[in-house]
């Protein structure tokens, strides 16, 4: 057991963890934070997105140590004050789901993509770059067109 | 996944002190490969030790004659830094084709090119544009240092600090992507150098990364797709597998260095 101190959504939290716990396992399990999904069990589909230090990374592929010290943002930690954060009012106005079990990690690379792009940020680019994020039920439609909508009022 | 001690050493020294010391220690740069190998079992290493920590591979310098890349170097910095866009375009284009945005954000290029992976982009960067691998205690040529799959001439305890790599423009890296990992089927960096062409292919030779030298000599005579008629990579020497059959391999590496050719022929 190793002790671990992180920013986890704006508050400091200290936990006694296991090395070889993921982060995704400490999201969850230890942080009760299940907003952050697991949707595979090789890297590829995206669900367990997060933020650490302000750019997307794979929480089932990253150790809960690796993040000592740094801030971990979840989608749990996007809302201000019971107001939804623009992407998520977004992928709520657009439909841009339909069983939600992928959205978490779309909010997530969704809102590093605008901080990456800017109001560059065009539809080529954004199918291109959710290419780690997949999608099994919507034929990702409307997740574009959430995304871009989110693009719009974030960088206004 | 096993369990194992995990390490976070605060310079270069410290973490070649454990290496040494550990038993069945394992370095972890951005770990895109080594986590999802422990998740499978595939890899059990005792104490991790992690090199997210050190200062002296975390650089990336472009000098007049160089490209510096520091091992620890996420791959989304390099295909972003206006640096390398400007001295090897065709760099940064490798850099940004890995995995996808998220691995970009953690790959590193010290733990793709020590892995080897048959199909990894890295190494033929570092073949086609004949880089210096740097490291604690000796600088490998590219040439040197891929010894087949998964082989390379890494010692026991030994890191990569920086691979540099030698300005070139006339460069360009074209990968058929198998569409669900995003590693190569077959990719090929192609790349025009005062002393000669280089080729490097990654992702359809059975021995990993490798130099079609036949077309490095046809296109140092004659830079045309034309100086490709008649030339063909053994079909013996390409990987078949459910993916993509030894033969669709090869035909893929010829088209692909076409395409490179096209892509430098336009760029210059």
């Amino acid at each position: 057991m190793t002790r671990l101190t992180l920013e986890l959504n704006g508050r400091m939290v200290t936990d006694d963890v296991e090395d070889r716990t993921l982060l995704v396992d400490f999201l969850r399990a230890r942080q009760g934070q299940t907003g952050t999904h697991v949707g595979c069990d090789t890297s590829q589909c995206g669900a367990c997105v997060v933020h650490v230090d302000g750019v997307s990374v794979k929480s089932c592929n990253m150790l809960a140590l690796q993040c000592a010290g740094r801030k971990v943002t979840t989608v749990e930690g996007l809302a201000q004050d019971g107001v939804l954060h623009p992407m998520q009012q977004a992928f709520h106005d657009n439909h841009g789901l339909q069983c939600g079990f992928c959205t978490p990690g779309m909010i997530m690379s969704a809102i590093d993509m605008v901080e990456r792009h800017g109001p560059a940020l065009d539809e080529a680019t954004v199918r291109h770059d959710l290419e780690g994020n997949i999608c099994r039920c919507t034929g990702y439609e409307n997740i574009v067109k959430a995304i871009l909508v989110g693009a719009k009022v974030m960088t206004a | 996944m096993n369990g194992f001690a995990y390490l976070r050493p605060g310079d270069l020294a410290e973490a070649l002190a454990f290496l040494r010391e550990g038993d069945e220690a394992s370095p972890l740069a951005g770990g895109q490969t080594l986590v999802p190998t422990m998740k499978q079992g595939l890899a059990a290493p005792e104490t991790l030790i992690d090199l997210g920590g050190l200062a002296e591979l975390a650089g990336l310098r472009v000098t007049p004659t160089h490209v510096e890349v520091g091992a620890m170097c996420p791959h989304a910095a390099v295909a972003a830094a206006p640096g390398v866009r400007a001295a090897c375009p065709a760099l940064a284009e490798l850099a940004g084709m890995i995995g996808d945005a998220q691995v970009r954000n953690r790959g590193t290029i010290g733990g793709s090119i020590a892995n080897n992976d048959p199909a990894a982009d890295y190494p033929a960067a570092c073949l086609g544009l004949n880089a210096v691998i740097r490291t604690d205690r000796r600088d490998i040529a590219a040439d040197d240092f891929f010894l087949g799959m998964f082989e390379t001439a890494l010692e026991p305890g030994e890191l990569i600090v920086s691979v540099a790599f030698p300005r070139c423009r006339e460069a360009a890296y074209l990968k058929f992507r198998n569409p669900a990992s995003r590693f190569a089927l077959a990719g090929v960096f192609l790349a025009r150098h005062a002393d000669g062409v280089r080729i490097a292919v990654t992702g359809a030779g059975t021995d990993g990364v490798f130099r079609w030298s036949e077309a490095e000599a046809a296109l140092g005579r004659e830079f045309t797709a034309s100086a490709l008629a008649g030339l063909a990579v053994p079909v013996e020497d390409m990987l078949g597998d459910l993916h993509a059959a030894a033969d669709y391999r090869a035909h893929l590496v010829k088209v692909l260095t076409a395409r490179a050719l096209a892509v430098i022929s336009e760029r210059s």
